[in-house]
């Protein structure tokens, strides 16, 4: 038979060694203290908090997507491209693996990664643990590590500047918004999905 | 104290301690979020040197093929990684080179022999620095994600380049080969456990 010691023991995800758990106050992390990888924190902003900054972020996620990231003009050829667009591009110009993961690395997995949490934050606001918790928050805590919005973001500025050698460059209201998006995510990214696992739902709340 | 030698094992998802005394080498199932916990990675050295393999062999036509080919009105041009770094090297921007320098030829490759190492002293019986080589592995998780800029850079410049007679901009097999490499190095370094490191690690308080 198998129990949970969640509230007395940890276990280092790196060392295997054995810690008597002990309280933290908001924004500490505890450290293992044979190889000093971090074994839980207590995050400095509640959940509902975070449910504000991942629906801020899902709007300026379609911001993103819907206008393009820069526009071109070179002797009155004028060219608009958006993310979605320049994935479009890879693929009818026979590069479909590229493609395929340009996709899903910077627009796909990303996008993924805030309607999931969206779902699971909603769900603890709500004092509920539907039976899609469990596995959602396990598929988004293994998918998390394959979004590269910031990537991404630092690939616009290098070809924003490769650009700019050989057309009139103009940036678009998506590059402002891929900004935004970048920040917000660094909140989102900082939150540490496991302290999810530890919330249960408030006697009274759902039967 | 090592969670393994107490019966007990470490639920990597949700970080929760769970009994698996008498079950031997079988995985149990973590009674808060439902993942399968095993003693350690399934399979984690074999993995690692697959996926290592797989990301090595890659690399060799993510380096030799063009990623990109801009056709202009002076002629087409094909670049490869190297070819683009020496292109903004010797077009005036040295900062942007040294960036897809240390992205697409310094990390990848420190990755790869990082990896290496790792899987290697894993396999070894004795005479490991666990705490060394545990750096060197948080390290390597961190900064891998960053070798898909230069993929993204391409997708974008080929996706927002098309100005028909003027000049356009293609990506190249190149950028597929070198993204596989990222994915592959990504694999690897998750599929490496830490945790062998210390099970080779002398302790002085081996009881």
């Amino acid at each position: 038979m198998t129990t949970v010691a969640e509230a007395t023991l940890a276990a280092c995800p790196e060392c295997d060694e054995l810690h008597i758990r002990r309280p933290l106050r908001a924004g500490q992390r505890a450290q293992c203290r044979q190889c000093g990888a971090t074994l839980y924190r207590e995050p400095r902003r509640r959940s509902d908090h975070m449910l504000a900054v991942v629906t801020a972020a899902l709007v300026v996620f379609a911001l993103a997507n819907t206008f393009p990231i820069l526009v071109l003009q070179a002797r009155g050829v004028t060219n608009e491209a958006t993310l979605l667009g320049s994935v479009a591009a890879l693929w009818t110009e026979g590069q479909p693996l590229a493609a395929a993961l340009v996709f899903v690395t910077a627009w796909l997995f990303p996008l993924f990664d805030l309607l999931a949490l969206f779902l699971i934050l909603l769900a603890v606001r709500m004092d509920r643990r539907p039976s899609f918790f469990a596995p959602l928050l396990r598929t988004l805590q293994a998918l998390r590590p394959w979004g590269m919005i910031e990537v991404l973001m630092l690939g616009v500025l290098v070809s924003l500047i490769k650009l700019s050698r050989m057309a009139d460059v103009v940036p678009g209201v998506a590059l402002w918004a891929f900004i935004a998006l970048t920040a917000l995510l660094a909140v989102i990214l900082s939150y540490d999905l496991r302290v999810l696992w530890r919330s249960e739902p408030r006697p009274g709340g759902t039967p | 104290m090592k969670a393994l030698s107490a019966g007990l094992r470490a639920c990597l998802v949700c970080r929760s301690v769970c009994d698996a005394t008498g079950v031997g080498a079988a995985p149990v199932r973590c009674p808060r979020c439902g993942a399968a916990v095993h003693p350690r990675k399934v399979e984690s050295l074999a993995r690692t040197w697959a996926y290592l393999i797989a990301a090595a062999i890659l690399y060799v036509p993510a380096n030799l093929l063009p990623v990109m080919q801009t056709t202009t009105l002076f002629g087409t041009s094909r670049d490869t990684i190297i070819g683009g770094v020496a292109y903004f090297w010797s077009s005036g921007s040295p900062e942007l080179a040294v960036l897809i320098f240390a992205v697409s030829v310094v990390i990848p490759m420190t990755k790869m022999g990082a990896l290496a190492t790792l899987a290697y002293w894993a396999g070894r019986a004795t005479g490991v620095d666990a705490h060394r080589l545990s750096r060197i592995h948080r390290v390597v998780e961190l900064v891998g994600r960053w070798s898909m800029l230069d993929v993204f850079v391409v997708a974008l410049m080929a996706g927002m380049v098309q100005f028909k007679s003027l000049a356009t901009v293609e990506a190249g097999p190149g950028a597929a080969a070198f993204g596989a490499v990222v994915v592959f190095s990504m694999l690897a370094a998750s599929s490496f456990d830490p945790r062998l490191l210390w099970d080779k690690h002398g302790h002085p308080d081996h009881a």
